[in-house]
This record gives structure tokens, C-alpha cells and sequence, in this order.
């Protein structure tokens, strides 16, 4: 691990004001599951580390009665995993890891903001894994993990976030703050993907912090996030999906939103599937249709085309799941 | 006198009972010190700079700005320029520093230039394998197998295969290690081998044996992984004495420990199975081969148990592949050879739409001479899993099925040896009374501090408590190694015999004062007493008081007068699965074992083998595998992210029964950590395939795998 200054503010104002102004120069820590690894695997060398726990305004997780939520950055994990019925999207998706550790640790800016697994940038290969000639190693190499979609560029990696999807099937906005003051993102725009090894994975600046993800009533709303999971203990998903539906008074779907994880490098929102299940009351082959749809424009890498049909699994049990 | 046999059922105070490991407190707790723990004043950490490169010549190598690094005490450089480096993270430069960070930036300060060199990682499709890297076949035949395939009625064929794995210890492969002066050295390994494996260690150094102190009181896994000093226990005793001989603590990091501590070979094969309308197997062919880094690997046992199919020929090759060498993994080979043999048979029972239960059975007696052990434990394990009521022919689904899950069964058979090691142990009886067994082997975990005190108290007539067993160091009387399964036969044969030794020394002490014959007392229940007749007794503090000041030593030894302890168990499990036919995912319901090793020292321990075993099975079976980049010629999954263990709720339930009593008690103690984690991968990778309809090939079995073999089958689930 390289020598760094360590910061530890007491407000926001101080916290971007010791963030630098490119990547790579500074770096936040928040409950440090990801930022130690990548510190101690020489994959971030930061001059200067800035503690963001001791801001103590972003930690509270406040639910009004209008079925709404506004979740500080730094409220850990666990603390949306106990939220209601309305919820349910994310409080699965934070059910879904399954570390103890981790969710009383990892915090939920942190988890928006975690670095990609791609395990040839985790050996230090870069963000968009290119040998020392500056052959892509994705495309003819081990690809069994990365994405299906949005995998024409040179980003293959897959979004790590499994909350991300469920905050972006309940159309949460993320707050945003940096040395002009705050401003407001939607979720399903927080990600981007990278054209650049420099790059990051979401629309922060360098000298920006995550403050606070506010998601809007979810009275009336039912929404579930399945994940395919090879194991019970802590485990990445293959494949995951949220969803978030209202329906009518005749049970038939008002509004759809379907979010696929871990399949693309930003949480894949699946449009068509989710227009499909409008009008319909939902049914086994509805779901499985809407499947289909998100998927419809999928594009394997040779050893991942399995992750074509468990994205599909996902979405239609995701489904299922939220109107059950 | 007391004699060295084993006291037979119905006498026995301890021996065979379920009692709690005596170590459990320390470890749960937390207070049990790994060599991991140690930490010594003054002590320096280690690094080692390793390769990334799987095949490659070094050209140079400057150390100079890490030397001047602060911090930094002591670089050494391991292989340098024209080394040849055969895979990746193979040593090159040792160093050690104040604290860690230091010694991983120093790392980071070396220049190496390297030319790299063409490898091959992976070996699963022989085709790509250029020839350079293939060893010599060697090759196998009995009775005419052309002419037994011709006149069969079924004949199958099938390829099955494993990918390797690595032992993957909890407690990383290391040491501390320290000059205490210029001549003497002080090591704390984590090591399978407290007795020995300082030897090399001397040998490399100049030193005299015996100038090498060893102690380690727990290790956190080992599985055939830690037997040597091995290339960094040397280099960092090296360092140490570069430091001035300053402690120097040095255990490896989670990816080198998981890319060079160690790997379990591959194995694949092409089999060709032959059998009678009725069932009766009557051909076997199989073309294997198989991996296990650079290097030669021996074949497994095809066909494995089945040995005495009346035509056999087998054709076997190992693979030079650049990748971190292998070791003894739990029972060398079988696991695969299991895997191999139990598949093929499975489908060709499948292919005569018989139940394999009834298969094996039919065919029994070409198993050889553990054949009516085999019976016996079919039949049990049967009961235990309920087969007759939860078996289905294959694809049909077991009961519970729905259209997305598929439940299946699945067995298999395994054998291994476990013959006792040589083993010196010294009992102490202390004029106080207390007692004392003092021996140099090591408690992998498995309960040997515990079997060491019940035979010592079984022995002596005495309760647990009374017994103080001192192991872990070089300076006991020594014990073998622990691998191969050796140790509960070696060490509970030398201390039986030390302790009887003991005894007899004590009875001769004390018969003059009971008026009697040392050939007429017994020990038992704490007392001294004249066989048969309680009233004429000392207890036990009486007696041993009559010692004066000189304690009694015995030395046991194994091998010794009478044979106490034996070799050759057989095993069957049997699993029950679950698969997701949309997703590829495997679940376990449940998993029974049954398995003889015969006389058991302490029921609870030798369960908790067959059930470590059993996990250990699980997770090779369905999540292990060794990923090796094609490209980079890097292991991608160094990491226990992606290299994946079952957690506790992966594993469904488990019931193992073990097989004692008449027939199995006479023989003595026999080894049990091995023979168990040979069938799971067989009967899983069977019970999925009688769940789903088509054989899963390779283990691990993961969902890509289950998804590709379902599509090729036709997605018909
Ligand atoms: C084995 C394993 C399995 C896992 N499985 C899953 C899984 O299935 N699903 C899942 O979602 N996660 C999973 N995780 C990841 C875990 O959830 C994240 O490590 C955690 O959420 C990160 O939160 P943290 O507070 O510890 O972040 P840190 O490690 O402190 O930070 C992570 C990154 O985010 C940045 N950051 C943190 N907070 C802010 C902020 N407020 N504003 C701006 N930038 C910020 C940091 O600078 C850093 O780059 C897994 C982790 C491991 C080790």
C-alpha cells in the first residue's frame, strides 16, 4: 500500500475541499469494503484518503409516512434491508449480500460506487483490461463473469451494485454534493460507461460525494429484486433483476419498471420488457415474455452466453416475485 | 499384567465413545495460538516477489532501490538472471522489512526484466495440448477388451472430468522463524510435520539437526499441502540471518497461497463401458489424462474399487502445464479416479434403465476383497437416504420435482489404505499421579490431542482429565508425518503400547506393599486393585506415591509387538440434489455417508472427519476451480471471491453413519481423514445427472455447465 495523508472532516464542505481534482489523486472512504482491497492490490495509490464517516448527517435513513425514503449515503447496508413493504426491491437486493460483515460495514454510497470485479482489472490489467501491448483481454479470455449488454464498446465488465437496479426500478434521484454546492441526479443516470481506463463508472466528479439517495412514494408500489446466486454464503450474482409495478384496480400493470444487474456495465434498464407488461395482468407467460424482451438484444462473449438465459430467469421470477 | 490388545466392547471406559475434542475451548474461543500468531519482540515480515509471468526467462534483476528503501533489513535475491520461471508467481526475490506495508512497497521497488517465453494453462481439451508438453502415455490391459466389447449388449461411452483445484488452507502456507544465536534456529511452522520438517531446513543451512527448534501448537489446514519447510521457510531463515537473525514472520498472501501452495491434478477421460442385458459389467476402457503443473503425475486408479472387471485397458498421460505445482491433496488421485468410474457406471446402468443402487449390488463381487463391507454399507446408506423410496429412473425427477426443479439421487463407492506410522510416544507417570503423554506429531484439526489422552486414560484406568498431552514440537519423542491417513494408527498403537509399558512398571512398583504379584493387578476406575477383587486396592494417587521421587517413562512405539492397528477401509455416499433447470443451479438436500475405519477411538471426532470431508466434498463438487487465463497464463480467481467454498447453508443436510462392532473392531485403528472426500464429486455429479436427465461432464458443476449440458440434451428438462 502506498503512503497516503489521511483526512478524516467533520462536514460535507470540508470533505470536497480535500478531494482532489482528478481521479485517482484522492480517493473517499466510506465503509471501506472495496477501497482497502483496492489500496492494498496497488489498484488506486491515492495521495490522500478523505474518511467520510465522520459527516454524521449522511448516515440517517429517514421514512416519512408519504411512503417515500431518503437514505444517507453513509447508512450502512443493513439499514435498508430492514425497510418496508414498498421497499422490497432493495431491501432483497441488500438481503442478497449476504455477509453480516459487509452489510453492517459497507455503506450504501459505497455500494453504488464500488469499483467493477472484473477480475483482469482486479489483477491490474486497468479498468478496461489491456495487456502491456494493449490487446483487450476480454474478448478472447476468461469472459464467464461479464456483461451481455451494452458490450460493444470496450468496457466489458459488469456494474457491481446490487442495490443500484432496485434504486433504479423505484426511480430514486441521488444527491449529489462538490464545491458548487448540491445537484440532483436520477439513478438510472448516476451510471455511465467508461470510454477510458481513467474514467469511472458514475458521473461524479473527482471532488464530488455521494450525500443522499431520495426515493420517491412507493405506496401502491410492488417491486422485487431476484438474484441468481450460486451459493447461499456471500456470492455475486450471475444475474439479477428489479422490478417495480403498480396496477390498477383490475390488477392489470400501471406502470412497469424492470432493472437488470450484474449483465452490463451500468445497471441495464430493460424498457421494452417493462412497456410489454403494461395493460396485463400479470401471468407466468407474461413475465417469462418480458424476459425475453430483456434480453432480446443480448450479445454473449464466448463463455457467457449462459448469462443470457439466468438474466431472463431473473427478470420473469423478479416478476412473479413482486406481485406474489 | 495389562496387555497391549484392545479391550473389547462392553470394557471399554473411553474408546469408541462421543467425547468433545479437548482443543474445542482454545479454538472457540479464540485463545488457540496458529503459528499464524505468533508475534515475536523485534520481528520482522516477509515478502516475496513472484512472477506474473507463467513461462518466462529472467534477464536481469536490481534490487538496489529497495535495499535503500527505510525500513527495509534484508533483500535476497532467490532465482535470478537465466532462471527459467515455469509459472506464474514462482519465486524470485525474498525480502524482509519493519512492518508489511514497507516490505509490499519494497517489493514493488525491484526491477525485473523478463523475456517471455510461449505457456500452456489449461489441459481440459487435450487437442490444443502441443505434443512438447505431453509426457509419455503409459498403458494398462487385462483380458481381451476388443472381443468383450464386441459380444456386450450395452456398451457407453462418456467423457467426465475435474478441473484443479488447491487445497486452499484457511492458515496460509509460512512461518516465523528466528536465529536465537548465531548457531541455533527457532521455527514456528504451520506444518503436517512437527518431527521432520526441519531436516531440509538443517541440510540447506549447515546446520545440525538438532539445532533446530520446531513448535507449533494448531494449524489452520493443511490436506497433504504442508509437509516440506518449503523454498520460502529457507529463504526466509536466510533472511533472518541477513537481519542479524531478527524474527522473521512470513506466511503467504491469499493468491500466492491459492496459485503455488498447492493444487489437486486434473483429471479427464474418455471411458467406454460394457455390461450383460442383465447387468453384469464386463468391459472397461478408459483414455486419460490429466495435469498437475510441470511435471510427471501418476494415473488414478482406473477403474477405481472396480478392479476386478474381467477386461480392462487403460491409457494414461500427464500434461506439462505452467501452472503452480501440485501436492498431495486428501487422498491422492481417488477423488478423480472416484469421479471417473462411478460416472461411467452410473450411465451405464442408466443406459439399462437399471436402478444403480441395484447395479452395484448385482455386481459387488467385482470389488474385490472389501466387497461384503461394500454390501453392507449400500444397503445402510440405502436406509439412511431413503433411496427405494425417493429414486427415480434417470430424468423422470424425483419426487418433489416441479417443472423448474428437478431433484435426483446419486452413490458411489471408495477405498483407501490408512496403515498406522511409525510413531514414538512417552508416557509419564509422576510420583503425584499425574500423567503425562509426550509425543512430536501434530492435531491437524481432527482430534489427535484427543485420541492421544483417551487411550493414555482408557489404558491406565483413568478419567480424561487426569491425562496432560504435550504434542507440536521437535523435541518429543517423534511421531511421522500426517498425511496419507497414518495417523490415528501410529499414534494411538505407540501410546497404547507406552502407556501398558507404563502400567506394568507401576504394577511391579506397587505389588510388594498390596501383597501380591504385579500379574495379578489391574487398573481401572482410578484404582490399583487386585483383578476381580476390589477390596484389595490403592487408588490411583496411593499407588503412583509409592514412586519416591522418580517418575516412570515408557517409551511406545509403533511398529511394535502385536499388531494393533491396520489398513484398507471402504466407504459409500449417497446424495440427494436439487437442480434449477432454468438458472443451472445445484442444491444440496441432503448427503449420508457410511464408512468403516475400524476401531474407532472417539465416535465424535471420527464423525466430524467424515462430515469435514463431506463439506470439502460439496464445495469441490460444485464451486471449486482453479481459473487459468489462456492469455496472461494467471490464475483470475486467486481470491476467495471467486474462488468459491461452500458456506454452511450450501450444504444442505448431512447424516453419516460409521461401521463398527464385529467385523471392524478387531482390526485396530485405521485412518479416516482421506477416504471419505473420495466419492462426493462422483455421487453428486450422478445425482445431478439422474436428476436432469444428461451427465454434467466436468466438475466443478457450475450453471454454465449445467445450462450447456441441458441444451445439448434438447433443453427437455
Ligand atoms: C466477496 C464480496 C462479495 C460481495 N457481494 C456483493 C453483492 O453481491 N452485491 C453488492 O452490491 N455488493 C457486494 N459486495 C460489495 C460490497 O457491497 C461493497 O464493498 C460495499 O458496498 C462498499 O461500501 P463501502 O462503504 O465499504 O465502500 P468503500 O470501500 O469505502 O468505498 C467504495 C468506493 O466508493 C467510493 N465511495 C464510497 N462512498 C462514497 C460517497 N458517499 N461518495 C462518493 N464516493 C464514495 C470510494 O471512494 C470507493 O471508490 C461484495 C463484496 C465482497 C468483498
Amino acid at each position: 500500500m502506498h503512503k497516503f495523508e489521511y483526512a478524516s472532516p467533520t462536514t460535507k464542505e470540508q470533505a470536497v475541499a480535500l478531494l482532489g481534482k482528478s481521479w485517482g489523486e484522492t480517493e473517499a472512504l466510506a465503509g471501506g469494503t472495496d477501497l482497502l482491497s483496492l489500496l492494498k492490490d496497488y489498484l488506486v495509490t491515492p495521495k490522500r484518503v478523505v474518511n467520510l464517516k465522520g459527516i454524521k448527517e449522511l448516515s440517517s435513513v429517514l421514512t416519512p409516512r408519504d411512503g417515500s425514503a431518503r437514505i444517507g449515503a453513509l447508512a450502512s447496508i443493513e439499514a435498508v434491508r430492514d425497510l418496508g413493504r414498498g421497499f422490497a426491491a432493495l431491501s432483497q437486493a441488500a438481503a442478497g449480500i449476504t455477509s453480516p460483515q459487509i452489510r453492517n460495514m459497507g455503506t450504501v454510497g459505497g455500494d453504488l460506487c464500488q469499483r467493477p470485479r472484473c477480475w483482469y482489472f482486479r489483477s491490474g490489467f486497468g479498468l478496461l483490461a489491456k495487456d502491456e501491448s494493449g490487446n483487450a483481454l476480454v474478448p478472447n479470455g476468461d469472459n464467464r463473469y461479464h456483461a451481455i449488454l451494452g458490450n460493444d464498446g470496450e468496457a466489458k465488465f459488469v456494474n457491481p451494485s446490487s442495490l443500484a437496479p432496485a434504486f433504479i426500478a423505484l426511480n430514486a434521484k441521488i444527491k449529489i454534493f462538490g464545491p458548487a454546492g448540491e445537484r440532483e441526479v436520477e439513478a438510472a443516470k448516476f451510471f455511465v460507461t467508461p470510454k477510458s481506463a481513467s474514467e469511472r463508472e458514475y458521473a461524479l466528479q473527482p471532488n464530488e460525494i455521494v450525500t443522499m439517495i431520495h426515493v420517491p412514494s412507493t405506496l401502491g408500489v410492488r417491486s422485487a429484486t431476484y438474484e441468481v446466486r450460486q451459493r447461499e454464503v456471500l456470492d455475486w450474482p450471475l444475474a439479477a433483476a428489479s422490478v417495480a409495478l403498480t396496477l390498477d384496480a383490475s390488477k392489470k400493470v400501471k406502470t412497469a419498471r424492470i432493472v437488470l444487474g450484474h449483465v452490463a456495465p451500468v445497471p441495464w434498464v430493460a424498457e421494452e420488457a417493462a412497456q410489454s407488461l403494461i395493460g396485463k395482468t400479470i401471468s407466468e407467460d407474461a413475465a417469462a415474455e418480458a424476459g425475453r424482451l430483456a434480453v432480446a438484444n443480448a450479445h454473449a462473449l464466448s463463455r457467457n452466453a449462459y448469462k443470457i438465459q439466468l438474466a431472463s430467469v431473473a427478470v420473469k421470477r423478479a416478476i412473479l416475485q413482486a406481485v406474489s | 499384567m495389562a496387555e497391549y490388545k484392545w479391550p473389547e466392547e462392553g470394557k471399554r471406559q473411553h474408546l469408541g465413545k462421543r467425547i468433545s475434542r479437548l482443543d474445542g475451548p482454545v479454538k472457540v474461543s479464540g485463545k488457540a495460538k496458529y503459528s499464524y500468531d505468533i508475534n515475536r519482540p523485534g520481528m520482522l515480515f516477509g515478502k516475496i516477489l513472484r512472477s506474473p509471468h507463467a513461462h518466462a526467462k529472467v534477464v536481469s534483476i536490481d534490487i538496489s532501490a529497495a535495499e535503500k528503501m527505510p525500513g527495509v533489513k534484508a533483500v535476497k535475491i532467490i532465482n535470478g538472471p537465466g532462471f527459467e520461471i515455469q509459472w506464474a508467481g514462482q519465486e524470485l526475490v525474498a525480502l524482509a522489512a519493519v512492518d508489511e506495508p514497507t516490505a509490499e512497497d519494497a517489493l514493488r521497488a525491484i526491477k525485473v526484466q523478463y523475456e517471455k517465453l510461449p505457456h500452456l494453462v489449461n489441459e481440459a481439451d487435450l487437442s490444443k495440448v502441443p505434443a512438447s508438453n505431453l509426457r509419455p502415455a503409459s498403458t494398462n490391459a487385462t483380458g481381451d477388451v476388443a472381443k468383450a466389447f464386441q459380444e456386450a449388449d450395452v456398451v457407453v461411452e462418456g467423457f467426465y472430468g475435474n478441473d484443479v483445484i488447491t487445497h486452499c488452507c484457511l492458515e496460509s502456507h509460512g512461518l516465523v522463524t528466528e536465529w536465537t544465536d548465531s548457531n541455533n534456529v527457532m521455527i514456528h511452522p504451520s506444518t503436517q510435520s512437527v518431527s521432520t520438517v526441519h531436516n531440509d531446513l538443517a541440510r540447506e543451512l549447515k546446520l545440525p539437526a538438532g539445532n533446530i527448534h520446531t513448535h507449533m501448537d494448531h494449524i489452520g489446514g493443511g490436506f497433504g499441502s504442508k509437509f516440506q519447510i518449503d523454498l520460502w521457510g529457507i529463504e526466509m531463515t536466510k533472511v533472518s540471518q541477513m537481519a542479524g537473525g531478527k524474527p522473521v514472520k512470513y506466511f503467504l498472501d491469499r493468491d500466492a497461497e491459492v496459485m503455488i501452495a498447492g493444487s489437486r491434478p486434473s483429471a479427464y477421460a474418455k471411458v467406454k463401458v460394457a455390461a450383460k442385458k442383465d447387468g453384469t459389467i464386463t468391459a472397461w476402457e478408459s483414455d486419460a489424462w490429466g495435469s498437475g503443473g510441470m511435471g510427471n503425475i501418476g494415473s488414478p486408479p482406473y477403474p477405481y474399487v472396480w478392479t476386478r472387471i474381467p477386461n480392462i485397458k487403460t491409457k494414461f498421460q500427464a500434461v506439462n502445464t505452467n501452472v503452480g505445482p501440485q501436492r498431495a491433496w486428501r487422498a491422492p488421485n481417488h477423488p478423480q479416479a472416484a469421479l471417473i468410474t462411478m460416472g461411467a457406471l452410473e450411465d451405464l446402468a442408466a443406459e439399462l434403465k437399471m436402478d444403480p443402487l441395484e447395479f452395484f449390488l448385482k455386481n459387488i463381487e467385482l470389488t474385490g476383497v472389501r466387497a461384503n463391507t461394500y454390501r453392507d454399507e449400500l444397503l445402510k446408506a440405502a436406509e439412511m437416504i431413503e433411496w427405494k423410496k425417493n429414486w427415480r429412473q434417470r430424468g423422470e425427477g424425483g419426487p418433489g420435482s416441479t417443472k423448474t426443479v428437478k431433484r435426483g439421487l446419486g452413490l458411489s463407492i471408495h477405498t483407501w489404505g490408512g496403515q498406522p506410522h511409525n510413531s514414538d510416544c512417552d508416557v509419564i507417570i509422576n510420583p503425584d499421579g499425574s500423567v503425562e503423554v509426550k509425543m512430536g506429531t501434530q492435531d491437524l484439526g481432527v482430534g489427535t490431542r484427543t485420541a492421544l489422552a483417551i487411550v493414555a486414560a482408557e489404558s491406565l484406568g483413568l478419567p480424561l482429565n487426569a491425562i496432560k498431552v504435550t504434542i507440536g514440537d521437535n523435541r518429543l519423542p517423534v511421531s511421522g508425518a500426517s498425511g496419507g491417513s497414518t495417523t490415528i494408527g501410529g499414534i494411538s498403537s505407540s501410546t497404547r503400547r507406552g502407556s501398558i509399558d507404563a502400567l506394568n512398571t507401576l504394577f511391579e512398583k506397587v505389588a510388594p506393599a498390596m501383597n501380591t504379584t504385579p500379574d495379578k493387578l489391574e487398573a481401572v476406575g482410578g484404582k490399583i486393585q487386585v483383578i476381580g477383587d476390589a477390596t484389595k486396592s490403592l487408588t490411583w494417587k496411593q499407588a503412583c506415591a509409592k514412586l519416591g521421587t522418580q517418575p516412570i517413562t515408557a517409551r511406545g512405539k509403533q511398529p511394535g509387538k502385536e499388531q494393533l492397528a491396520s489398513a484398507g477401509v471402504g466407504g459409500v455416499q449417497m446424495a440427494d440434489v436439487s437442480v434449477d433447470i432454468e438458472t443451472g443451479i445445484v442444491k444440496m438436500n441432503k448427503f449420508v455417508a457410511v464408512q468403516d475405519c475400524g476401531l474407532i477411538i472417539d465416535l465424535k471426532t471420527a464423525e466430524s472427519q467424515v462430515f469435514g470431508a463431506m463439506i470439502m466434498g460439496v464445495t469441490y463438487s460444485l464451486y471449486e476451480e482453479k481459473v487459468m487465463d489462456d492469455q496472461t497464463g494467471r490464475m483470475l480467481n486467486a481470491n476467495m471471491e471467486f474462488y468459491r467454498l461452500a458456506g454452511l447453508r450450501d450444504i444442505g443436510e448431512f447424516q453419516v453413519h460409521m461401521m463398527t462392532g464385529k467385523g471392524y473392531d478387531e482390526r485396530g485403528p485405521i485412518g479416516l481423514g482421506e477416504p471419505p472426500t473420495n466419492s462426493p464429486g462422483a455421487a453428486i455429479a450422478n445425482a445431478v445427472a439422474n436428476a436432469i436427465g444428461v451427465r454434467v461432464s466436468t466438475l466443478p458443476l457450475t450453471p454454465d455447465r449445467v445450462l450447456a449440458a441441458l441444451a445439448k440434451k434438447g433443453g427437455k428438462g
